[in-house]
């Protein structure tokens, strides 16, 4: 593990697990995994585990956070402290904080906030195995569990990263090349609306090389999208599949 | 211009339905001329108007709903109430009273007390205040027996059935009387607990099964059924 490996891309022009440069991670989305919840989703990307699950509209605790025009949408990105090689505190850090507004910020555009004025959701978003991109997994996970629990949406949000690693663009970083990799560009997307939600860019990269970037995150959400909407689909076309046989019984 | 989905068909938040001169509906919302959904559901639509029937939401007073709610605090002058929403409900103690209430003689919890039952009626909500509720109807009022379900509220209607028809085959059926709350709450009072338990099972399968067809055909077989079992049992 702590062997830092000399080529991040090998002469086949292949990453350390054997992707293409424009190739996602493995992808598995599941909704309605946690029952108590208005909402919830469950999201494997790659060797990233994250839940989350949405509770609200409800009454504004403390009161005087409410808002008359229209919802308090309020977040928490947390790392369970056996996500990561080594014993993170449970207590929030610095970078939690900031990606638990990021994260806010981003799904913001899509809700439709002022339906509901004076009320609150939450939204919880646990990271049960780490792996570089929790950040784009976990908005992700947190707009199928929106969308699962009846809050009117504008779109979902779809997230996806490329970035630069050893002098070539790369679709969805994974923890190693994420550290030692030159620049990450997360990207966040509503795909119907064609809007991106949130933009960052940790690095350098020439304008040539972030419009390739930015370009290939978009192909990868929508490939993740795909997969979303599936998801939350198939939560209720089990449902009647189940009927149809019984019919033919 | 074209609808681009057919009816009955399940969409997700984002999906285009329409382009054109489309009315958006419930659950849809409209933006340069297209129509798209909302929430999670399944498209239904009426020459210009289009729906989404929601497969989950929770439930949005209205004025006139009848709702079952729990009394979760007494106050002063009145009760709040949980109905099963994004908003707390209010009670004056004057209008379960049915006259102007006295501090000094009338004893709240005696009346109601947190964790009562009631029925009611919303008589007035808008985005800026919380629902009030009265009690002064026939019908309305404390609970004092029955079982108390909860269903998604978007599928009080399907419950309900076209013109009535699967809740008062439910009724017959089971012999019970059920009171829908439109939050979702539907209370079920019976002769017998099996009665209840018929019933309760029965809406449970509509809340699971609603989006599907030919569903009020599949609930007169599964009560027939469960009743021909329970009279084979008493012989």
């Amino acid at each position: 593990m702590n062997d830092k490996p000399e080529k991040l891309i090998d002469k086949k022009g292949l990453r350390l697990d054997g992707r293409k440069p424009e190739d996602l991670r493995p992808v598995k989305l599941e909704v309605g995994v946690i029952p108590n919840a208005d909402g919830s989703a469950y999201v494997e990307h790659g060797k990233n585990k994250i839940l989350a699950a949405v509770y609200g509209p409800r009454e504004v605790h403390p009161k005087h956070l409410s808002l008359q025009d229209r919802t308090v949408l309020k977040c928490r990105y947390h790392m369970a402290p056996f996500s990561v090689q080594e014993r993170k505190s449970p207590a929030p850090s610095r970078r939690e904080v900031e990606l638990s507004k990021m994260i806010k910020e981003s799904l913001e555009p899509a809700v439709f906030l002022e339906y509901y004025p004076r009320t609150m959701v939450d939204v919880f978003v646990e990271v049960l195995q780490a792996d570089g991109g929790t950040r784009c997994a976990s908005i992700t996970a947190a707009a199928l569990a929106l969308a699962d629990s009846g809050i009117p949406m504008r779109d979902l949000v779809v997230a996806c990263a490329a970035g630069k690693v050893d002098d070539t663009i790369v679709l969805d970083l994974m923890d190693t090349e994420d550290k030692l990799g030159a620049a990450d560009v997360p990207v966040a997307l509503m795909p119907n609306l064609n809007a991106i939600t949130l933009l960052q860019m940790d690095g350098i990269l020439t304008h040539e090389e972030f419009e390739s970037a930015v370009n290939m995150a978009m192909e990868g959400c929508r490939k993740i999208y795909a997969i979303q909407k599936e998801a939350l689909k198939t939560k209720y076309v089990s449902i009647s599949e189940e009927n149809k046989e019984e019919a033919e019984e | 211009m074209p609808i681009l989905l057919e009816k009955r068909q399940l969409v997700t938040p984002g999906d285009l339905i329409a382009e054109g001169e489309y009315i958006a509906g419930e659950n849809t919302f409209s933006e340069k001329g297209k129509i798209y959904a909302a929430r999670v559901g399944i498209v239904e639509y009426e020459t210009k108007k289009i729906d989404v029937v929601a497969l989950k939401a929770f439930y949005v007073p209205r004025t006139g709903d009848i709702v079952i709610g729990t009394i979760i605090e007494v106050g002063f002058n009145g009760w709040t109430v949980d109905i099963n929403s994004p908003y707390i409900a209010l009670l004056r103690a004057s209008d379960v009273l049915s006259r102007p209430f006295k501090p000094q003689k009338d004893d709240l919890p005696q009346v109601l007390d947190a964790g009562d039952l009631v029925v009611a009626k919303v008589v007035s909500y808008d985005r800026t205040h919380d629902p009030q509720l009265t009690v002064a109807e026939p019908g309305l009022g404390k609970i004092t027996r029955g079982q108390i379900i909860k269903i998604t509220p978007t599928k009080i209607p399907r419950v309900i059935g076209r013109k009535g028809s699967m809740i008062s085959m439910i009724k017959q059926e089971t012999g019970c009387n059920i009171i829908l709350g439109l939050n979702g709450v539907v209370l079920i009072t019976g002769k017998t607990l099996d009665d209840e338990q018929l019933a309760t099972r029965a809406l449970l399968k509509i809340e699971q099964e609603s989006h599907t067809s030919g569903l009020t055909d599949r609930i007169t077989q599964m009560l027939k059924e469960e009743k021909a079992k329970k009279e084979e049992n008493k012989k």
